[in-house]
């Protein structure tokens, strides 16, 4: 589904990585490790498009991203390490508008049923300038639970999140492996997903 | 889930920024204080001379707008980029360009609408007749989203450097000076007794051009920014 070849990258005149190569099938999920300043990011935000490698190519479904990108970020949904989260607006609204920014149309039915399995009963309408730094981590990783996204590239998805909501977010994996998508993902934090092999990708 | 057409998300981007712009109402009066603030010191500063004041009224007002105009520019973007909100936008599977016009239309109506409709109350100080300002009003309300858009591709292009205020107004204010030139011209050929068409149909017509062209160069320099 998503395949990298003699992908190569810098920051600068620093080279962090080169010569990666893998192929991500649907139900795969893949973790990229590595140190600080080892080049996760930079990888996941080369696979959106956002980066230009200095060499090889990423293609999905078998033409590189950049001819296809609209086909291309409709079947993907990346989490960087903002939120994207606007303080003004409440849970609900910033859920709702970023569904629509990628591209899909979500009922307030459903959206404020995506929160509440989030955690976040009660706190829909709330202006997220008045949710925790966890909480509104929560916000932002409701889409994936509204998304019909097929890759997902999540970056240092944990991040202030606590007990609780990791184990759910594993278990939102899981599904999503079990409908045949696919995860490539950073974190620092351990992270079980039942039922499948977790492939792993070291940057050093 | 359903999909969404282009013109769907280009009300829904307008939308989005309306909204914001409500709940963060200090912004949006910011724009329109500085411009009646400027405007207003002119008539103290220059004294109650008719004649003259007459005779500036067009150059001051057009001259405010323009700056005015640059003080919200910096936050067309930035907000959106630091929140990483710029980054899912870039991910729509529709073109940025229709994502960044939505940004401009909601910029103009925020910052540029007000602006035309203080412009009437503001010409009465300065003794402009009912017909100037009737020309100035036609004149704004082509030329101050030409200063929306031109804005947006230099806001896109700063996004992210430090001191990318002053390099914006670089930027942009020399590329404004046409619209200024013929939105001042016209209120003069109407005090003067000209015909006042060629000059608002060179701002229509730049209008056009900017309409065609600023959202793709502002998406693609929004695309070198965020590399």
């Amino acid at each position: 589904m998503l395949e990298v070849s003699n992908l190569a990258c810098s920051r600068g005149d620093h080279r962090l990585f080169s010569g990666l190569s893998f192929t991500l099938h649907p139900g795969q999920i893949m973790q990229v490790q590595g140190a600080n300043g080892s080049g996760k990011t930079s990888l996941l935000r080369t696979l959106c498009g956002f980066l230009m490698p200095d060499e090889g190519t990423v293609s999905w479904c078998g033409g590189d991203i950049r001819e296809q990108d609209d086909e291309y970020h409709a079947a993907m949904l990346y989490l960087g390490h903002s939120n994207a989260i606007k303080d003004e607006l409440s849970a609900l609204e910033n859920l709702r508008i970023s569904t629509g920014l990628s591209g899909g149309e979500l009922n307030e039915k459903d959206a404020v049923a995506a929160l509440r399995r989030m955690g976040l009963r009660g706190r829909e309408r709330l202006p997220c300038k008045a949710l925790s730094q966890g909480q509104r981590r929560r916000v932002a990783l409701a889409r994936l639970l509204v998304s019909d996204a097929r890759l997902w590239i999540l970056d240092e998805p944990l991040t202030a999140l606590d007990v609780g909501a990791v184990a759910m977010i594993e278990e939102m994996i899981a599904e999503h492996l079990a409908r045949q998508g696919a995860v490539i993902f950073t974190t620092h934090q351990p992270m079980q997903v039942a039922g499948t092999e977790m492939r792993s990708l070291s940057l050093s | 889930m359903k999909k969404s057409t282009l013109l769907d998300l280009l009300l829904l981007v307008i939308r989005r920024d309306l909204v914001l712009a409500m709940r963060r109402r200090a912004d949006v009066l910011t724009t329109l204080i500085f411009f009646v603030m400027v405007v207003s010191l002119f008539p103290l500063g220059v004294g109650p001379e008719m004649d003259m004041l007459r005779k500036m009224a067009p150059g001051v007002l057009w001259v405010a707008a323009l700056l005015s105009s640059m003080l919200s520019l910096g936050r067309l973007f930035s907000a959106d980029y630091l929140d990483g909100t710029l980054e899912q936008m870039m991910l729509a599977p529709h073109s940025l360009s229709m994502l960044v016009l939505g940004k401009m239309v909601a910029h103009w109506a925020v910052s540029g609408l007000p602006l035309v409709l203080m412009a009437p109350v503001l010409g009465l100080q300065f003794d402009m007749s009912a017909q100037a300002l009737g020309v100035l009003i036609v004149g704004l309300l082509l030329g101050t989203p030409i200063l929306s858009m031109i804005g947006a591709i230099g806001a896109a292009l700063t996004l992210g450097l430090r001191g990318g205020g002053v390099l914006l107004s670089l930027l942009v204010l020399p590329l404004c000076i046409p619209v200024l030139i013929f939105g001042a011209g016209a209120v003069d050929a109407v005090t003067s007794g000209l015909s006042v068409v060629s000059h608002l149909s060179l701002l229509g017509a730049l209008m056009m051009v900017a309409l065609v062209f600023t959202p793709w160069v502002t998406a693609q320099a929004l695309r070198i920014s965020m590399e």
